[in-house]
C-alpha cells in the first residue's frame, strides 16, 4: 500500500456572528441562502491533520461535503490548501436533513468513495454545535470512532494513536483502521491555502457552471481536474426515505426568536460616589463579604 | 403508561458525575408527569458501592452493566451496552450528559436505533406535538438555543423512540438527596465481545481544575470588551480582592486569553454565583444562558446597548478600566 487514503468531511457553515433571526424559515429550518458563508472552523483543523498524515506518510486526500451548491466555495478552499480529490453531495432531495439523515447521505457517499483508511471531520459546526454527525457517520459505517482529539501522537502504516481532551485531562488511545476522528480547533494551526494552489484550482468549479470544457480543464501536479465531482441522491445509492427532512426523526417544533425582558435594572453612575452606593448595598446585603 | 425515563449515569475513575445526578433530579421530575419510573444505566467496573447515590436524588432502579474491560470509557462497547440496555426495556426518553463522554456515545446510540437526539438542551419539558392530523402526546420537549444564539428552537421527535437529550453540568438543578430513599440494582449481562474493544486505552493524564466555577460565590468574567491586558489585569485583581472566581466569555478562551476552565456559557460552565460581575460582556445568549441565574449581575460596558444590560440588576456604562480600580477602592473603604 502506498500512502494512506484519507477522507475529509466539511461543511459550509452560516457565519453565526453575523446573523439574524430573519435568517429562520417559517418552517423552522435556516435559510442559509441570505447569509455570509464560511468553511466550519473545525473542518479546517480536520483538513489540517489529514494533510499533516500526507506530508508523513503520503496517500491521497478526499474531501466531501454536502450541501447546496455554493457549498462547493468550501471544496476549493479545500483544493487550495492540498486535498486531492473533492466532492459535492448535493440534491434537493436532502434538504432540511438533521444530523441521522446528514450521517446517512455522507455514510453512502464514503462507502461509494470506499478504500479508506481513516476519516476525519470536525469536532462541530458552529451553526448547530451538536457534535453528533461524526460520531453517526462512523456507527453507521460500522467502525471505531475517536471524538474530540487535541492531538495526533502517533501514526503508521495501520494504526493511529491520539490524545482526547476530556473534562478531568486527557486520555491517549490507540485505534487500528478505519477509524473516524472528530479534532477539535485546539489541534493545530491550519496551514494557508498555497498561492500555486490557488492559480492552480481559481477556476475550477461545479460542471454546469462551466462555459467551455477547455476552458475549466486544468493541469496541476500531474493530476487533472476538469470540474467538481456532484453526487445526487441517486448516485451515492442512497434511501429517498431516509434522506432530508423526511428522513430526519427530529423536528423543530418551534422557534422563538430570542427577546430579552428587562427585569427592572438599576443604573449606576460610573461616578466614585455611585459605585461606593453599589458597593455598600451589596455588602449590607451580605453578597459581598 | 410511559416506558422509563432513562439516565446514563457517567462514572470517571469510579465516582459517579455531578451531572448524572443532576440529570436523575431532572428526570424525576419529567417521570412524574409522565407517571414513568426513573432507571439509570451504569457501565463500569467495581461500582457497586456507588450506586446508590442516584437514589437519593429520585433513581428508581439502575441497570449495571460491570466488566473489567468497561473500567474506562471507549466508544463503541459503552454505546453496544446502552443500546443493549434500551432495547430491553424501551425507554420513552433517555438523557446524558453533555460531557466529552456523553458527547461521543449518545450521537452513535441514536444513530444504531434510528432516534432523535437534540445537543445541549437548557430546558425540558413534557408536552404535546401535531404532525399532520396525529397529535403525539406525552413527548419530550427539548428546547435549546440554536444559531448563534439567535434563536431558542424547541425540539421534538415523536415518531421515533426513544427521545434522547444531552445537557450540560450545571444546567440542570440537582435535587435535595434523600439518602432513606433506596434503588434497585440489577445486573445485567455484558453482551460485549473481544472484538468490539477496538480503542485501546494506552494513559489517562489527570489535570486538576485550576478554577472553580461550579462553586463560586462571586465570579467576575471577563468579555472580548475587557480582553487588553490592562483590563484582564483588572479583573484578576477585582476578582481576588472580593475573593472570588475569574469567568470568561467563550471568544475570550477562543483567543487563548483564558484557559477552558473559565468559560461560562452554553459551551462552557452554567453557574448560579451570588454576584456575577460581567466585564466587557456583550451578553450572547450562549453566554448569558449560563449566568442568568444568578442572584445579582452587574455589567460593566462602554456600549449601553449591549444586551447584557438587558438581564442585569445593575448596569454600569463606562470603560472597565476605570470603573474597577474604583470598584476596588469603594470596597477597601468600606
Amino acid at each position: 500500500m502506498s500512502g494512506l487514503n484519507i477522507i475529509v468531511t466539511v461543511k459550509q457553515v452560516p457565519d453565526t456572528h453575523n446573523i439574524s433571526g430573519d435568517a429562520m424559515k417559517e418552517d423552522g429550518t435556516v435559510n442559509r441562502a441570505v447569509l455570509p458563508a464560511i468553511m466550519n472552523p473545525e473542518d479546517l483543523n480536520a483538513l489540517e491533520e489529514a494533510l499533516k498524515i500526507k506530508d508523513l506518510l503520503g496517500g491521497k486526500i478526499t474531501v466531501i461535503t454536502m450541501g447546496p451548491p455554493k457549498a462547493v466555495q468550501v471544496l476549493k478552499e479545500c483544493l487550495f490548501r492540498g486535498a486531492d480529490d473533492v466532492i459535492l453531495i448535493s440534491d434537493r432531495r436532502f434538504a432540511g436533513a438533521d444530523t441521522l439523515a446528514t450521517s446517512y447521505a455522507l455514510k453512502c457517499a464514503i462507502e461509494k468513495i470506499g478504500g479508506y483508511q481513516l476519516i476525519f471531520c470536525g469536532r462541530q459546526a458552529i451553526d448547530g454545535d451538536t457534535a453528533q454527525v461524526g460520531p453517526q457517520i462512523a456507527e453507521k459505517l460500522g467502525i471505531n470512532q475517536l471524538s474530540g482529539i487535541m492531538s495526533v501522537k502517533n501514526v503508521d502504516t495501520s494504526s493511529i494513536t491520539v490524545c482526547r481532551q476530556t473534562e478531568y485531562g486527557q486520555q491517549i488511545v490507540r485505534s487500528n483502521f478505519p477509524v473516524l476522528i472528530t479534532v477539535t480547533g485546539d489541534a493545530n494551526e491550519p496551514r494557508f491555502p498555497s498561492v500555486k494552489k490557488v492559480m492552480a484550482y481559481k477556476d475550477t468549479g461545479r460542471l454546469e457552471n462551466e462555459e467551455s470544457y477547455d476552458e475549466a480543464y486544468i493541469e496541476s501536479e500531474n493530476k487533472k481536474i476538469a470540474s467538481i465531482k456532484e453526487w445526487n441522491v441517486d448516485d451515492i445509492g442512497a434511501d429517498v426515505a431516509r434522506c432530508g427532512l423526511g428522513g430526519s426523526p427530529t423536528k423543530v417544533k418551534h422557534i422563538e426568536k430570542v427577546v430579552l425582558t428587562t427585569s427592572g435594572i438599576n443604573h449606576i453612575q460610573g461616578s466614585d460616589a455611585g459605585i461606593s452606593e453599589l458597593i455598600a448595598e451589596l455588602k449590607n446585603e451580605h453578597i459581598i463579604g | 403508561m410511559s416506558g422509563p425515563v432513562m439516565v446514563f449515569i457517567e462514572q470517571n475513575e469510579g465516582k459517579i458525575t455531578d451531572v448524572s445526578l443532576e440529570l436523575v433530579s431532572e428526570a424525576r421530575l419529567l417521570a412524574d408527569k409522565l407517571g414513568a419510573c426513573v432507571s439509570g444505566i451504569a457501565i463500569g467496573f467495581e461500582l457497586k458501592n456507588e450506586l446508590e447515590k442516584p437514589g437519593h436524588y429520585g433513581c428508581d432502579k439502575i441497570h449495571y452493566i460491570e466488566d473489567r474491560r468497561l473500567a474506562h470509557f471507549t466508544s463503541v462497547p459503552y454505546a453496544k451496552c446502552m443500546v443493549n440496555i434500551i432495547k430491553k426495556y424501551e425507554p420513552s426518553i433517555v438523557l446524558y450528559g453533555a460531557t466529552t463522554t456523553g458527547r461521543d456515545i449518545a450521537p452513535r446510540i441514536a444513530s444504531e436505533l434510528g432516534c432523535g437526539l437534540t445537543a445541549d438542551c437548557t430546558k425540558l419539558e413534557i408536552g404535546s406535538h401535531k404532525i399532520k392530523n396525529k397529535t403525539y402526546e406525552n413527548t419530550l420537549l427539548q428546547i435549546r438555543p440554536a444559531f448563534g444564539g439567535n434563536i431558542v428552537a424547541t425540539i421534538v421527535s415523536p415518531e421515533s423512540f426513544p427521545s434522547m437529550a444531552t445537557v450540560r453540568e450545571g444546567v440542570m438543578k440537582i435535587a435535595v438527596p434523600d439518602t432513606s430513599k433506596s434503588v434497585e440494582i440489577t445486573d445485567e449481562p455484558c453482551p460485549l465481545h473481544d472484538d468490539d474493544f477496538l480503542t485501546e486505552v494506552i494513559e489517562i493524564i489527570r489535570k486538576e481544575k485550576n478554577c472553580n466555577l461550579k462553586n463560586a460565590k462571586i465570579i467576575v468574567a471577563a468579555g472580548m470588551g475587557a480582553s487588553s491586558s490592562e483590563s484582564l489585569s483588572n479583573i484578576k485583581e477585582l476578582a481576588h480582592v472580593l475573593g472570588g472566581e475569574i469567568g470568561s466569555s467563550r471568544p475570550v478562551v477562543d483567543a487563548g486569553l483564558l484557559e477552558k476552565d473559565h468559560q461560562v456559557g452554553q459551551t462552557g460552565v452554567t453557574v448560579r454565583p451570588n454576584l456575577y460581575i460581567a466585564c466587557g460582556i456583550s451578553g450572547q445568549i450562549q453566554h448569558r444562558a449560563g449566568m442568568m441565574e444568578s442572584k445579582r449581575i452587574i455589567a460593566i460596558n462602554s456600549d449601553p446597548d449591549a444586551p447584557i444590560f438587558q438581564i442585569a440588576h445593575y448596569g454600569i456604562v463606562g470603560d472597565i478600566n476605570e470603573i474597577i480600580p474604583k470598584m476596588i477602592k469603594a470596597y477597601h473603604a468600606l
